[in-house]
């Protein structure tokens, strides 16, 4: 079999696994975030944490326990790291400067996991463990914990609140994540992914030298690393590390990992709005988008049109022999689709338009399938704007779900859309500005654009994959990308739960014959057209100076 | 009951104002007539409220005074088409607006300082000539033929022919009368005939006249919530694409920094891209088709409202008419022709047709009631009975006690009238009528008719069928309607029996049958409750709690000054069918705004693909592979895109002000019509247009 048809079986093999599983895990959430009952395990944490976990709460309540519990989070990961040199486990490490741990806080709390410093040489077992993995989960639940509130928002009639956060946040960790995380790190550590507590093995090298090789309970992180978008490895290379990722069928159980939870949520919405055709319409456009661009890098990277990786016959460069070019690209796009930003392969080797693609990806706004839950909840906001051009094309004020998008809707999703590019092409420019900053590229020319470009992408989307090239912890970069880190996320989340305020306020308007339907092929389409037309116009221009202007020539 | 004879009742919507209506084509007179207007507006202080062309603007005056300091031909061209495009879309608002100010001049002639004879009380016999602006609410004047009547009131006293044309300009005078519901008059109409007393009902400057010019000229037009949100995304559009254009600055210093062989361009120098090119840039990019559009098609939507002889008191309530999913209609007048009508003469066994028709024409021949005129109208065309002059005829005439009329003629006794009634004459003049006569007036009425027993010295002939005649055409509107995912709800005072029957046949959705004022009222909330917008009629003082619940209320002008303040639209020809062509000019805006949006947006693309490689194909050359059009050179690239930019603004003018094309069909289809037109088409025209107008200008001095 050659390169080309792997690599297609691969991708057909995966699409079949989200198929398979979109329908029962979509509806298994549906009844944890439904369901009024809660188990043994939930009653004490919030008898721990001292919530009423029968009380709703107003969007605005929701927001504030949600920032709260962020803030918290971020200090928390900060002071572990500050002091992992007196905590156990430490592995003799010092303690973390300042400017990294703010940074790396700010990382994981936000389901970035952008790393300014490399796992294996920085952090202790006890921050890997109880600072960073825990915010695998958390961070993550958080996200599905939004995307459910805005559900909410759309699903209920004259309501004034969406939901109790805290609980959601709980049954998201406890009855969703663990549980397929704890399977998932079974079944990688029979793949050759390692758990332990070692704290390294000296080991000679072919050259004579010696190198210290950390061990550490890395299946476990890597489970939640993947399923719950994060992307931040134990070790400095990611999922390409062996450690990490062993074999090609691993590297195949990460990406549908990556992958399983965004795919599903759109049958969870489509229950909880009570049209499952609805699910599938945004589902549909994820999957297009996402498929396009799988198979886009897939060929860009297969085809390779640079020197180099004309002369060998694909672009190797960069990519581990184990996975070869075409999973490696696979699983470039799932990581950049999603927010995931766990990488196996080096995004600045691809080729200018494979880079380009895996960037594209992102600026997209992770909404095809995007992070957890943020991928719903971004997309839905899409969709609600391509309701409001389309709606008023059929002569009607604009109404999504039955929900008019007047005045304040589309104030608040207009606002959404803006948040993001702003601080990618704010930060862009502020580095490109500063000759010290342009310093920290590792090429020149475009190609050392399209690292700056990337990293501010990267964080402001919340993705946290790195082109690599780009050295980033530098305390301006430091503050540079955890500023867009914070704001890409928690502006948005604002947004979108004030949007679910105002939708779950109204009374929905009865469907009849003369309203837009966003079930239908037609729908479907345009969301795909305005999400894409939206990102070529913002990004264009930058984009044609980087990788574009790289690729043509 | 007086059926006035000048009251001629509306049939089928009349398109009695042809011509008015369409409008589309513009005039270019108008366009001229309208530069001064445009170039006032040109005044930032008002512009700003247009922050899509304020950009424009400000990009305009920046531009100017680069090219000041560096004149170039490039340069001015820029200068002077951007300065273009923002004269342009003011002229787009002052066109939409010149229209309206037409109509306003020829109501401010029926506006004329008249004076009104105003009495110390209404009981007074002498009166005061106070001008017409002193009069106050409450005021009593009197009105004689051949006097303007001063202000809006009701006519407490008296009965007058009176001559509206100046408001509805429909020639033919109305009647007005003390009680009931035809008891307004408008300020600035004449009276013809008869004297009447007023009791003047506006507050002074608030008269009916007064609103209508304000409206029509758009002087206090308010955004409409969905202009507002259309405004709050066009804001945030361009806020993207100034961030976008803006931070391109410092990639393209750089860019210029790392191929240091690269000469200096017109676009392009060391110091990023140049001040013309990137304001160029920006205006392309950011949405000026629909933001120079936006305000002159919601002008031109109430004009075209206007011009149907409607007068919307908000734009809100246009914008709601295109939301409308229940629609209200009275039986009378608006679903029927108003009154009933004999269709059919059944006899009883042993009496023929001709005989019973013979007998139903005599009995009628007096009988002044629309019902009676249409008997012996029935009688003569179905049965060539030709109506006679009789001598010696004893006329009986109806009265609610008998409640039946008819005629004693040379011994001859016949009567019609309600089955019980006159069943009863008949039993009391010795007659036996049969079970027959029962069961054929069960039948008419279970069929929604209504039966008139008709008999003869103690014997029953027959029955005369009255229908309710369904007016032409109106079971297709309603399928129409239908179409439009809009249900209608036909409202009557009718036994529920005799509604079905005709909600049937005219095809309405559903019908309220005995219906009372508190009924519509509880129907209106209810339909409001599971969220639909309700559309409804009506002309009674009982009529204005429900035109005020409902979300568009279109009062008639011959109704009450109740009626006409409760709705929040006033229909000038008193047509209840109108209805249904508010709801589609409300539609027809909102999709004028939705087409232009998406075309607006989807014209960017090849904006980009005409700016960028004339930018940067200096420095890297790779990217003059975008410039797919071929164009001269990045000079009349960017010169190109700039001039259709602002031309395409013109060539919209006539689809902002006439609205896109709109023909009732599901949304579905709707949309597919829309987005392959003004997306697809948005798309594709302006490579096309960009293209030809390079062509064209390549020949220009400073363009290779």
């Amino acid at each position: 079999m050659n390169a080309t048809a792997a690599g297609m079986l691969f991708i057909a093999s995966l699409i079949l696994a989200m198929v398979l599983v979109h329908k029962p895990l979509g509806d298994y959430m549906y009844r944890v975030y439904t369901t009024t009952r809660h188990n043994v395990v939930e009653r004490v944490v919030y008898r721990l944490l001292g919530v009423r976990a029968d009380t709703e709460q107003s969007w605005g309540v929701y927001a504030r326990s949600l920032l709260a519990f962020s803030v918290l989070s971020i200090l928390v990961v900060y002071g572990i790291q500050r002091l992992q040199d007196k905590l156990p486990l430490s592995l003799g490490r010092p303690p973390v400067t300042d400017h990294v741990a703010w940074n790396t806080a700010i990382s994981f709390v936000t389901n970035t996991n952008w790393q300014a410093y490399s796992g294996e040489s920085t952090m202790g077992h006890l921050t890997q463990m109880a600072a960073l993995a825990v915010q695998n989960f958390v961070s993550a639940a958080v996200g599905m914990a939004v995307a459910i509130a805005l559900v909410r928002g759309f699903a209920r009639r004259r309501s004034g609140t969406l939901g109790n956060f805290w609980v959601d946040l709980v049954r998201g960790s406890v009855r969703i994540l663990l549980p397929i995380a704890f399977v998932g790190a079974l079944v990688l550590v029979a793949g050759g992914v390692i758990q332990n507590f070692s704290s390294g093995h000296q080991i000679t090298t072919l050259t004579g030298g010696t190198q210290t090789i950390t061990g550490g309970p890395v299946a476990s992180q890597e489970a939640i690393k993947e399923l719950g978008t994060n992307g931040g490895g134990f070790y400095n290379a990611n999922s390409a590390h062996p450690f990490e990722n062993a074999t090609a069928w691993t590297n195949w159980l990460e990406i549908f990992l990556i992958l399983v939870i965004p795919f599903a949520l759109p049958r969870t919405f489509g229950r909880m709005v009570g049209q499952v055709r609805q699910g599938y319409a945004i589902v549909a456009v994820m999957g297009i988008i996402a498929l396009a661009s799988v198979l886009l890098t897939n060929a860009f990277e297969l085809g390779g049109n640079a020197t180099v990786s004309q002369a060998v016959g694909a672009a190797m460069e960069g990519k581990e022999v184990r996975f070869g070019v075409s999973n490696s690209a696979t699983f470039g796009a799932a990581t950049t689709l999603t927010s995931t930003g766990a990488v196996n392969s080096f995004h600045d080797s691809y080729t200018p338009f494979g880079g380009l693609m895996t960037m594209f990806n992102m600026m997209l706004g992770e909404v095809a399938p995007g992070g957890v839950g943020a991928g719903l909840y971004g997309m839905l906001i899409l969709a609600v704007i391509t309701v409001f051009v389309a709606g008023l094309m059929v002569g009607r004020t604009p109404e999504y779900l039955g929900k008019k998008i007047g005045p304040r809707e589309i104030k608040l999703a207009s606002s959404y859309f803006l948040v993001t590019p702003i601080l990618v092409l704010v930060g862009t420019a502020f580095a490109m500005g500063s000759a010290e900053q342009r310093a920290s590229m590792l090429n020149g020319g475009a190609h050392g654009l399209s690292e700056i470009l990337y990293a501010f992408t990267s964080a402001s989307n919340n993705n946290g994959s790195a082109f690599a090239g780009l050295t980033v912890n530098s305390p301006w970069y430091d503050v540079a990308t955890g500023l867009c880190m914070v704001f890409g996320r928690f502006l948005p989340i604002i947004l979108v739960l004030a949007l679910a305020g105002s939708l779950a306020r109204q009374a929905p308007v009865p469907e009849s014959i003369g309203t837009l339907p966003t079930h239908r092929p037609q729908f479907v389409a345009m969301v795909v057209g305005v999400t894409i037309i939206l990102v070529a116009l913002t990004f264009l221009p930058a984009l044609a100076l980087g990788p574009i202007a790289e690729g043509l020539s | 009951m007086s059926t006035s004879v000048l009251e001629a009742p509306s049939q089928a919507p009349a398109p009695k104002k042809n011509g008015r209506v369409s409008g589309g084509l513009l005039d270019p007179k108008q366009l001229i007539s309208s530069l001064p207007d445009a170039l006032k507006k040109l005044n930032p202080v008002t512009l700003w409220r247009n922050p899509v062309m304020f950009i424009v603007e400000v990009g305009a005056v920046f531009t100017t005074v680069l090219a000041v300091l560096d004149p170039s031909f490039f340069a001015w061209a820029i200068v002077v088409w951007l300065w273009l495009t923002v004269v342009f879309a003011n002229l787009a608002e002052a066109v939409a607006e010149g229209r309206g100010k037409a109509q306003a001049a020829t109501l401010r002639a029926a506006k004329r300082d008249t004076t009104a004879r105003r009495l110390k009380s209404r009981a007074a016999a002498d009166w005061d000539v106070v001008g017409a602006a002193e009069l106050q609410q409450g005021d009593f004047v009197i009105v004689e033929a051949g006097e303007v009547v001063p202000g809006d009131g009701d006519v407490v006293e008296g009965i007058a022919s009176v001559d509206e044309s100046a408001i509805t300009g429909e020639s033919a005078p109305v009647i007005r009368e003390s009680g009931g519901d035809r008891s307004a008059v408008t300020g600035g109409t004449r009276v013809l005939s008869d004297r009447i007393i007023v009791q003047i009902t506006q507050k002074p400057g608030e008269s009916f006249i007064d609103r209508m010019i304000a409206l029509v000229e758009g002087a206090n037009r308010q955004k409409t919530p969905n202009e507002i949100a259309l405004n709050i995304l066009l804001a945030a559009l361009t806020i993207i694409f100034l961030v976008a254009t803006v931070t391109m600055q410092p990639l393209a210093i750089y860019s210029k920094l790392v191929n240091p062989g690269v000469a200096d361009s017109i676009a392009l120098t060391g110091d990023g891209v140049t001040g013309i090119v990137l304001v160029s840039l920006i205006v392309c990019l950011i949405p000026t088709t629909i933001g120079a559009l936006l305000s002159a098609i919601g002008i031109a939507g109430m004009d075209r409202l206007v011009q149907r002889n409607v007068l919307a008191m908000s734009g809100r309530a246009v914008e709601a008419a295109g939301d409308v999913s229940t629609l209200l209609l009275d039986k009378t007048g608006t679903i029927t022709l108003g009154n009933r009508q004999a269709s059919e003469f059944v006899p009883v066994a042993g009496v023929s047709e001709q005989q019973l028709a013979e007998a139903a024409q005599l009995s009628s021949l007096a009988d002044e009631t629309p019902e009676g005129r249409s008997i012996v109208v029935f009688a003569k065309e179905r049965y060539g009975l030709r109506e006679r002059e009789i001598h010696g005829a004893e006329w009986v005439a109806f009265t609610a006690q008998t409640r039946m009329s008819g005629v004693n003629l040379d011994g001859r006794q016949v009567r019609k009238g309600a089955a019980t009634a006159v069943m009863k004459w008949v039993r009391d003049a010795g007659g036996h009528p049969t079970d027959e006569v029962g069961h054929l007036v069960d039948g008419i009425s279970a069929s929604g008719g209504t039966p008139l027993v008709v008999a003869e010295q103690g014997r029953v002939l027959g029955v005369i069928h009255l229908k309710d005649v369904v007016k032409a055409g109106m079971r297709e509107r309603f399928d129409e309607m239908r179409r439009m995912g809009i249900r209608t709800v036909m409202i009557t005072g009718d036994n529920p029996l005799t509604a079905k029957a005709i909600a049937d046949e005219a095809g309405v959705d559903d019908f309220l049958a005995e219906a009372t004022p508190e009924d519509k009222l509880a129907l209106i909330r209810k339909e409001q409750e599971g969220g639909r917008l309700v559309a409804m009629t009506g002309d009674g003082t009982n009529d204005a709690p429900a035109l005020a619940q409902s979300d568009v209320g279109v009062a008639m002008n011959t109704g009450t000054s109740a009626a006409k303040e409760a709705g929040n639209m006033v229909d000038l020809d008193s047509n209840p069918t109108k209805l249904i062509e508010i709801v589609e000019i409300g539609k027809q805006l909102l999709i004028t705004r939705g087409a232009l949006t998406t075309f607006s947006i989807a014209n960017d693309i090849a904006k980009y693909f005409a700016i960028i490689p004339a930018m940067f194909a200096a420095v890297y050359p790779g990217l003059d592979a975008l410039n797919v059009m071929r164009l001269t050179s990045p000079q009349s690239a960017v010169l190109s895109a700039v001039i259709f930019n602002a031309v395409v603004i013109v060539a919209l003018i006539p689809l902002a002000l006439r609205g896109v094309r709109y023909r009732p069909s599901s949304a579905s289809k709707l949309l597919s019509r829309n987005l392959y037109l003004y997306g697809l088409g948005g798309i594709i025209v302006p490579f096309i247009g960009i293209k030809l107008i390079d062509l064209l200008i390549q020949f220009l001095p400073g363009m290779s």
